[in-house]
């Protein structure tokens, strides 16, 4: 039997589509009992790694064991320990909630209650609506409760709140936070930053089917101080006049959106001072001041764009 | 939230597969597809009152004089009709469907298997089936004809025709976009019934469509069950051996090319 405290080990995997290589000798790691995000531009290659973990293809190269198992070969021993939450569809339109939750409860060995499930995803009062009747955020909440139904080690979510509306998504991620108590093994894909910044225990970046970044939200985001300061003032302030009093270039000092302004140089206490004294002799009162870290969306853009026309 | 989610970690390593949850699994997909059979009226329509309606319309309007007793040469082909629109035109147009909704790739992750997924579809073409034949048999007592023993043996020819006919429907529901498919599906179904000679005799065809037509499977059943059935035609060996020909090809090639995903 085997186990491991590694959940998931991908070996240098590639997988092409015709010319097009989806994914390209990538290598990961993933922890039992940690939440794991794939993050990546469209088509950099998330989804297949992920139906390659969960036995839907072999790569051409390279290997992947999860939970142990060989997810195409032992696939058998292998399908009762995962829940999978694919990116779309899935569901039978004619079927009912409580119906498809009752029927997949009955592929596995000791399933969780579908009654229960049902409220768990806030869908109790639509457990008799026909599949094809349901919003699509109601729908990827029913894809959710079937991943669960099994009770699974390990749970694949591709971009699991994708067309979910700010409530379902926050009960969502209180799911995801509570799998993680239970020491659930979770995967997910997502395009949202907050949600890989709120839900993961680490992330990996990739892009063109390769590795770019890995590591926790703090450490992505750490040591990348941002070379510039923002602020929040009333719109149209005198630019020139500023970037004089800084002694800067006039175009290090550039309005972004009416009101948010950019100051080009390093936030020194005596950048800020020179900032504040301008303030005060015109008379600016100021929404917001913000140096320092870049949010992991900066850096998702930044090492993403790389090589990018 | 509080609550637990998932009780479940690595050290309920317990073996995961047992028997009677496989078979479970199985019963509780084989319910669901009956639901959903019986949810889609166009497929009941399809499998229930075409077949009724041509035998019972054959055989009140005289429309196939040259046979002496129209009842007697309508009970074979339309259990033939039955067959095939059951096991070629709904499983098929509904298990396309089910591909192009990713429903056959969502199960694809789950503990039932191909198999107890094939198991499941296969018996709830038998149900649907078994229902059509006691109602074509029942209507057909009432409009005259002789119930004999040889049913039995009919049922035996039956089950060869859905063999071959589901193997056609998946076929077509593995290669083809739903949509296609679910045209290709109807006009096939129109197209056999018209020269299946279930209802009016093959001899009606001009010569060259009917030799094109004992080679395709609808006649191939259609003659092989009243052979069976009507004691003063005889046994049809060459069309049962067209049929079986059919019942082995057919589902080899859909094992062959079907794709799970579209």
């Amino acid at each position: 039997m085997p186990t491991a405290e590694v959940a998931i080990e991908i070996d240098c995997i590639e997988k092409s589509y015709g010319p097009r290589r989806a994914v390209d000798g990538l290598s990961l790691e993933i922890e039992r009992g940690e939440v794991f995000g794939l993050l990546g531009p469209n088509g950099a290659g998330k989804t297949t790694t992920v139906e390659i973990l969960e036995g839907y293809r072999s790569p051409d190269a390279g290997s992947v064991r999860v939970l142990g198992f060989d997810p195409v070969a032992d696939g058998p021993d292998l399908r009762p320990r995962i829940g999978v939450m694919l990116q779309s569809g899935g569901l039978y339109p004619g079927i009912r909630p409580l119906e498809a939750l009752e029927l997949f409860a009955a592929y596995y060995d000791d399933p969780d209650d579908p009654r229960r499930l049902l409220e768990l995803v806030g869908l109790d009062d639509v457990g008799r609506t026909l599949v094809r009747r349901l919003s699509g955020g109601q729908y990827q909440r029913l894809s959710l409760a079937l991943a669960l139904v099994g009770r699974p080690e390990l749970l694949f979510l591709d971009e699991p709140t994708a067309g979910m509306d700010p409530h379902a998504r926050a009960t969502t991620w209180d799911l995801v936070r509570s799998l993680r108590a239970d020491g659930v093994t979770v995967v997910l894909t997502t395009h949202g930053m907050d949600e890989a910044e709120q839900l993961c225990d680490r992330i990996a970046i990739v892009d063109h089917g390769k590795l770019v970044a890995l590591g926790t939200p703090a450490e992505l985001t750490d040591g990348q101080t941002s070379d510039d300061l923002r602020f929040r003032a009333p719109a149209g302030l005198d630019r020139a006049s500023l970037a004089a009093a800084l002694r800067l270039a006039p175009e290090a000092v550039v309005e972004l959106h009416p009101g948010e302004y950019a100051v080009s140089g390093e936030p020194t206490p005596a950048l800020v001072a020179d900032l504040a004294a301008w303030w005060r002799d015109h008379d600016v009162h100021i929404g917001e001041l913000r140096v320092g870290r870049r949010s992991l969306e900066e850096v998702f853009l930044r090492l993403t764009q790389e090589g990018r026309p | 939230m509080s609550t637990t989610v998932a009780g479940t970690t690595g050290a309920a390593a317990a073996p995961r597969r047992s028997p009677s949850r496989r078979a479970r699994g199985v019963a509780a997909q084989t319910k669901v597809e009956l639901a959903l059979t019986l949810r889609r009226g166009e497929s009941l329509l399809v499998s229930m009152l075409i077949p009724l309606g041509v035998l019972v319309f054959f055989s009140k309007v005289d429309a196939i004089s040259s046979v002496k007793n129209p009842v007697d040469f309508l009970v074979p082909g339309v259990l033939a009709l039955a067959v095939m629109s059951t096991a070629m035109v709904s499983l098929g147009i509904a298990t396309g469907f089910e591909r192009r909704y990713g429903v056959l790739k969502r199960l694809g992750s789950t503990p039932l298997s191909r198999g107890g997924l094939l198991t499941a579809k296969t018996l709830n073409v038998l149900v649907i089936e078994i229902v059509q034949t006691v109602l074509i048999v029942g209507v057909g007592a009432a409009l005259g004809w002789d119930v004999t023993w040889r049913v039995i043996p009919a049922l035996g020819v039956l089950l060869i025709g859905t063999v071959a006919f589901a193997g056609i429907g998946m076929l077509m529901a593995g290669t083809l976009r739903a949509e296609a498919n679910l045209a290709a599906a109807n006009a096939l179904y129109l197209f056999l019934l018209f020269t299946g000679g279930m209802a009016y005799p093959l001899a009606k065809l001009p010569a060259a469509a009917e030799t094109v037509a004992r080679a395709l499977p609808a006649a191939a059943l259609a003659e092989s069950v009243r052979g069976v059935l009507d004691p003063g035609r005889g046994f049809a060996s060459g069309e049962f051996a067209v049929l079986c020909i059919w019942a082995l090809v057919m589902p080899l090639a859909a094992a062959r090319w079907f794709r799970w995903e579209e």
